[in-house]
């Protein structure tokens, strides 16, 4: 019972993970330029697939971790420039509502390119099998995707807080009137931020992809969670993304243990809960970015 | 000549809505397009009134219309009801309160949070319905709805032929699209517009918004609850799908396309999108690829939707 628990709360910890990596990047595109992107789901999926094409291409898993994220952060970047720019200054329901539709545009593009069945993506040899870690066997795919997210939510904190770029990003979310009026063309940050989030939505796919199955709606109600985590953390705050994506990651995988058909439910009551005693979540500030 | 025409639609929107509709279903392909059209295009309204005139982009209106069907549905098919009323008022019912409850939790942010808040209690109220099986019939649909016989004082009809399913379903839109102009054209719609223009102003009037907000919540949820009750009766089945997302996201799409905050914008949306995916799905089973590229494009380029454009150079 009590390993059997452990197993279940270091898969909790796993899912954790990729949940954090939506969030961030959800929370840092939503943070700098308060644009919803619907379609967030979407390269969480593409990831997946191209990642599955890469390894089918070169059969090296290592190349495909590192080129399906890439390939997602490119197009995150043409859909920043081409589709979203156009729409600043406008409502700002209007990038939301047009990425919803390019979500369902993507969906049915991956549906024509790769059937309409679902696909297994396998983890490469060195990874398969498991790990005693002294309290019981753990998979070695799953660890690693634990230490991968962590090294690059540690890579992503040192480019915020250590170099211009990323003091410019957090400047730019906190008063961007003040950083134009400095003179920095924050059109060109965007276009980085835009790209930056969707390639962490890839790299969340191809993590994902072997643990679970990889098909076309993969990333709709993903998408809908991880917004949950961002509700829950604190929009824009990135310590919140965090410790949120792991709190949820928890309470799926624990309700799974207990009460299986209560998982999706109680996200959601998690989620009302925070919004009744702290409706700007857990690290957000009362007031910003509404 | 032109101008009078317009001047006389603009004076009686109602009326000339139930003249069009009354003769919509010999233009239409088949009947029962036409009373898809007019059912999707309650949905719409209901919406509209949200979004369109409340200003308030809500992601999870298939909460209210499932909500409905399952209140028809269930009245229908588990408590017995024999009355076509009482059937139509659980639907009502259900979704009314569905809407006090997510109303009260979504009203406490504002803008893209309100949306996605909204999209995730639909969700959670999708989970529900699909593990409530025993209530719900869960993953396939409610099934064993009977239609009732329509019971006014004196006389009893019959709605098992479509065209008199579908003058029922008209005889209430009609009613419906009343109560939407009496309430648009009251003190309370006036202010329902005021918070979309600019909600902080509307708190400098003296108005308690949240109030405002919750209340055309609710009437929003009332409007798409009728409509999924009507649906329900038009089916014979309440599929699960009713709350699912995507099916928030169709109403979104059919809003937009007709035209947001446009009076009869949403069933010329409701019609636009229900005539483009039955053309399209003869042709492709990707259907939804082009849908989602027409609608990015109105986004991008005719925000207004098709009915707000054709005003805009009428006038």
């Amino acid at each position: 019972m009590l390993t059997a628990l452990a197993a279940q709360l270091f898969t909790g910890l796993v899912l954790g993970m990729i949940f954090v990596l939506l969030a961030i990047g959800l929370s840092l595109i939503f943070g700098l330029m308060t644009v919803v992107n619907f379609s967030h789901g979407s390269f969480y999926m593409l990831g997946a697939y191209l990642g599955f094409f890469v390894v089918g291409y070169t059969k090296n898993f290592w190349l495909a971790l590192l080129i399906a994220p890439l390939l997602v952060g490119v197009l995150g970047l043409g859909v920043e420039r081409f589709l979203i720019r156009p729409l600043y200054g406008r409502s700002i329901d209007d990038p939301l509502l047009l990425t919803f539709g390019l979500s369902a545009v993507i969906i049915e593009v991956v549906r024509l390119t790769w059937g309409k069945i679902g696909l297994s993506l396998d983890p490469p040899r060195a990874l398969t099998g498991a790990v005693n870690l002294g309290f019981g066997m753990f998979p070695t795919y799953r660890l690693f995707v634990i230490v991968i997210t962590a090294l690059v939510l540690v890579g992503l904190w040192l480019f915020l807080e250590r170099t211009n770029v990323g003091l410019v990003i957090r400047g730019g979310s906190r008063d961007p009137l003040m950083v134009r009026a400095l003179g920095i063309d924050l059109r060109r940050v965007w276009l980085l931020v835009f790209g930056i989030g969707s390639a962490l939505a890839g790299l969340a796919g191809i993590l994902a992809g072997p643990m679970r199955s990889v098909y076309a709606e993969m990333g709709v109600t993903t998408v809908i969670e991880s917004f949950v985590v961002v509700v829950v953390g604190g929009m824009g705050s990135l310590p919140g993304a965090i410790v949120a994506g792991l709190l949820i990651g928890q309470v799926v995988s624990v309700t799974t243990f207990f009460a299986p058909k209560l998982a999706e439910i109680n996200v959601f009551l998690v989620m009302a809960l925070v919004l009744l005693l702290r409706p700007s979540g857990l690290f957000g500030e009362a007031g910003l970015m509404e | 000549m032109k101008r009078a025409v317009v001047r006389a639609v603009a004076a009686r929107p109602v009326l000339t809505f139930a003249l069009v509709f009354a003769i919509f279903p010999f233009v239409v392909p088949y009947k029962a397009l036409a009373t898809q059209v007019l059912i999707y295009g309650l949905f719409a309204l209901g919406f509209n009134l949200l979004y369109g005139y409340t200003g308030l982009l809500s992601f999870g209106h298939a909460a209210y219309w499932g909500l409905g069907a399952y209140g028809t549905g269930i009245a229908l098919a588990k408590l017995k009801i024999a009355s076509l009323w009482g059937a139509l008022a659980g639907g009502l019912l259900l979704a009314g309160v569905g809407g006090v409850v997510v109303g009260f939790f979504c009203l406490r942010r504002r803008g893209i949070y309100f949306a996605m808040l909204s999209l995730a209690f639909a969700q959670l109220l999708y989970f529900i319905a699909f593990h409530l099986a025993d209530v719900t019939g869960g993953d396939d649909g409610l099934r064993g709805i009977q239609v009732p016989a329509l019971s006014l004082p004196g006389v009893s009809l019959s709605l098992e032929s479509s065209l008199a399913f579908y003058y029922f379903a008209l005889a209430l839109v009609t009613l419906a699209l009343l109560t939407l102009k009496r309430i648009l054209d009251s003190p309370f719609g006036a202010v329902l517009q005021a918070i979309r223009e600019n909600s902080d102003r509307a708190v400098a009037c003296g108005y308690d918004i949240r109030k405002i907000k919750l209340l055309s919540f609710v009437f929003s949820a009332l409007f798409c609850g009728l409509a999924g009750g009507l649906d329900a009766l038009r089916l014979a089945v309440v599929p699960v799908e009713s709350l699912y997302w995507t099916t928030s996201g169709q109403v979104v799409i059919m809003t937009l396309l007709g035209g947001a905050g446009t009076f009869f914008g949403p069933f010329v949306g409701a019609a636009t999108f229900l005539v483009l995916e039955d053309r399209l799905s003869v042709f492709t089973e990707s259907w939804p690829l082009f849908i989602g590229l027409i609608f990015m494009a109105f986004v991008l380029f005719l925000p207004k939707g098709i009915w707000g454009t054709l005003l805009a150079r009428l006038r």
